[in-house]
């Protein structure tokens, strides 16, 4: 059983939370990366760390809109979220969204909207370093995983070691695709594109980025984003290798080793 | 004395200076129709990412053999430079080889170091063009690369290579001359490569050689001053702009767009109608996003002057490499083409742009190349001088919507959704948590 508090609860019973669990709108709504959502609160529980989600209250954060061109409603969806933070008096905030997190870190604080945002890779191997999350290697022992670098995560944010360093930690065997870190090529999905079909042209951009993952012959693609999880787990479908190769978040992979 | 020579040579210098004044004020003046941007912060940060990126190639070393290609033909650049000062005061003073006497045995070493640097310019150019041509590098072949930004790719060379070849030429028969005619040219120089060129000269007279000699020397300054005023019609503006361009580049996280800040009261009076605006009043602006280059900042008017057409932003893109329209290149190359028809406007109308019903959307970018960009930075970051073409589209896409309502309808849906109930999907936001108990 989950154990998710929401923020208001916490205050009808006096309490306050260390850090704010971001969920996101795929994160809430998506089933696919429900599951993230899931394994990301079960290590939250394991590690007993204090937290909150806003429930209800959380909305988007005007990502896709802003970069659909749309300053004007971005900005109702940032002052909107930014007064129900403030209200709550929030501080940190963890997310397991890319876009959100770039979002959240980088544009609202001009705004007003002032937070120290981590990604959940981050917070993940923070804990570990601080001995409160431990990782079970055995389950993934010896498998060959590649990470697709989130482009919000990272070429747009420098987080490029965070989830490599979780990965090394299973005992897996990270591979690098021939285009990755600051070279990582696009899942097909950023700047509003998972709302709308591609324009017309030779191939679909996660079909290209799921053909430089197979090249190196991977058992898990690795992601640490709800949409670059969908763009590359439909590439995998479209190159029929689902019996063989697996779309994981780092969140799931590490739930999954500790048998959560 | 006859001073006709150096009369004619102050007449080519004033003029080839003068027209490359022209023309740079003619930049400059270009890039201030676009709007205001303050990048005046962290100058010490600004000055590091200069030295780091445009003076010491960081960025370009990331392709290794291009890379080192274009290491040897900057520095060859750089330093041949010294060589051209001494020209020019040859041809002022009507002296030969004026630094000769100043150097002693150091002017050896200078002019040997020169021919070394001018024999690898000539063999790395001869790499690039056969790189460009016979290889045919796919980044130098798309569809935005056809006319004149092919030739003037290979102008750039052919200009590089004859100019290498007559400055050995030059040294070459000035070393014959060395020997026959020792009243005029003394012995001055080192020639370690354009020794090897002696035997084209040989058994000429010395009348022959001098004439030969100064046609040589005449020809290369001369297509110096040709080459410093090709500039502005070409793509090689880099060798200057790269330098303003990487000082006043985007220090920010790539991931942070632009907040237009104008607009924050005008949504705090839509949500909350008790909102008093505060005293200092800001105007939103007349227009939101670009659909011209007047809509633009300067900063990106100037990325546009500064583009060498290298392609490693369209190599990159991944709408580019599964055969969409939008190419990042081809949006720098028109921004700068529509900067330069308002510049030719600006100097047929004193000045004063005469509208001409023309823009750079449509006109140049059609919607169908901005709606194809994943906003994904790989442009921005493979760009070797930092230029952001991504900020430009961003601009262009903000003007299809908030101007003109065409976003594709998939996108209204989604923006519909997330007015109606906060999420891009049509879900209900009292689901939120439905998770936690699923």
């Amino acid at each position: 059983m989950l154990n998710v508090p929401t923020l208001s609860q916490l205050q009808s019973e006096g309490k306050k939370a260390e850090i704010v669990f971001w969920v996101g709108c795929a994160g809430s709504f998506d089933d696919r990366a429900k599951k993230i959502t899931k394994a990301f609160v079960k290590l939250l529980n394991q590690t007993k760390i204090s937290f909150a989600v806003l429930g209800t209250e959380e909305s988007c954060t005007g990502d896709p809109a802003k970069r659909a061109g749309n300053e004007f409603l971005f900005q109702m969806q940032a002052l909107q979220n930014i007064a129900t933070l403030d209200a709550y008096q929030v501080t940190k905030i963890v997310t397991t969204c890319p876009h959100c997190f770039n979002t959240l870190k980088n544009e609202y604080p001009e705004l007003g909207g002032k937070y120290e945002v981590i990604h959940h890779t981050q917070l993940l191997k923070q804990l570990l370093r601080e001995d409160k999350l431990t990782i079970q290697g055995g389950k993934y022992k010896g498998k060959r995983i590649t990470y697709h670098d989130p482009c919000y995560l990272g070429r747009a944010n420098q987080v490029y070691e965070a989830p490599r360093a979780l990965i090394q930690k299973l005992d897996a065997e990270l591979v690098e695709m021939k285009s990755c870190k600051s070279k990582g090529l696009c899942c097909g999905a950023g700047g509003a594109q998972m709302f709308k079909d591609a324009e017309n042209g030779e191939k679909e951009v996660n079909i290209e980025r799921t053909e430089q993952a197979l090249e190196v012959q991977p058992d898990i693609v690795a992601a640490a984003c709800p949409f670059c999880n969908t763009m590359m787990t439909d590439g995998i479908k479209n190159k029929e290798q689902e019996g063989k190769v697996e779309v994981m978040d780092i969140a799931e992979l590490i739930a999954n080793a500790n048998d959560l | 004395m006859n001073y006709i020579p150096n009369l004619i040579f102050l007449t080519l210098l004033l003029l080839g200076i003068g027209i490359f004044t022209r023309n740079i004020k003619r930049i400059r003046r270009n890039i201030s129709q676009g709007k205001s941007l303050d990048r005046s912060d962290q100058s010490g940060l600004r000055w590091k990412n200069m030295i780091q990126v445009a003076l010491g190639q960081s960025k370009m070393v990331s392709r290794p053999i291009a890379g080192f290609l274009h290491v040897i033909v900057y520095i060859g650049f750089i330093l041949i430079n010294i060589e051209v000062l001494e020209i020019v005061l040859d041809g002022l003073t009507g002296e030969h080889r004026i630094f000769a006497p100043l150097l002693g045995g150091g002017y050896d070493i200078l002019i040997a170091t020169f021919e070394v640097l001018a024999f690898l310019v000539l063999v790395a150019v001869i790499f690039f063009w056969t790189r460009r041509n016979i290889i045919k590098i796919k980044r130098f072949w798309k569809a935005e690369m056809k006319g004149w930004p092919k030739l003037d790719g290979d102008i750039i060379l052919y200009f590089e290579v004859v100019l290498m070849l007559l400055f050995l030429s030059m040294n070459a028969t000035d070393s014959l001359l060395q020997e026959l005619d020792p009243e005029h040219y003394v012995k001055a120089g080192s020639f370690p490569i354009s020794q090897f060129l002696i035997p084209l000269f040989d058994g000429f007279s010395a009348d022959s050689l001098l004439v030969l000699e100064r046609s040589f020397w005449w020809m290369h300054i001369i297509g110096i001053f040709i080459f410093l005023n090709y500039l502005y019609y070409s793509k090689h503006l880099h060798i200057l702009l790269a330098f303003p361009n990487t000082y006043f580049s985007n220090l920010n996280p790539k991931g942070r767009f632009a907040v237009d800040m104008s607009i924050k009261n005008e949504v705090q009076m839509m949500m909350d109608p008790s909102f008093s605006v505060p005293e200092v009043e800001v105007t939103p602006p007349e227009k939101f996003g670009a659909s011209d280059v007047f809509d633009l900042n300067w900063v990106q008017l100037m990325n546009a002057y500064s583009c060498t057409e290298c392609g490693r932003c369209s190599s990159v893109c991944p709408a580019n490499m599964t055969g969409k329209k939008l190419s990042p290149r081809k949006i720098m190359m028109n921004t700068r083409d529509r900067l330069e028809e308002v510049g030719k406007n600006l100097n047929e109308n004193k000045g004063i742009f005469e509208n001409d019903q023309k823009q750079l959307l449509n006109d140049y970018i059609t919607p169908e190349e901005l709606w194809a960009c994943t906003s994904c930075n790989a442009c921005v970051d493979a760009c070797p001088i930092e230029i952001d073409p991504l900020s430009i589209i961003m601009d262009m896409r903000q003007y299809l919507v908030m101007e003109q309502s065409a976003a594709p309808a998939e996108l209204n849906s989604m923006m519909g959704n997330i007015e109606n109930n906060g999420a891009p999907w049509p879900f209900s936001n009292q689901d939120r948590l439905q998770w936690a108990n699923e």
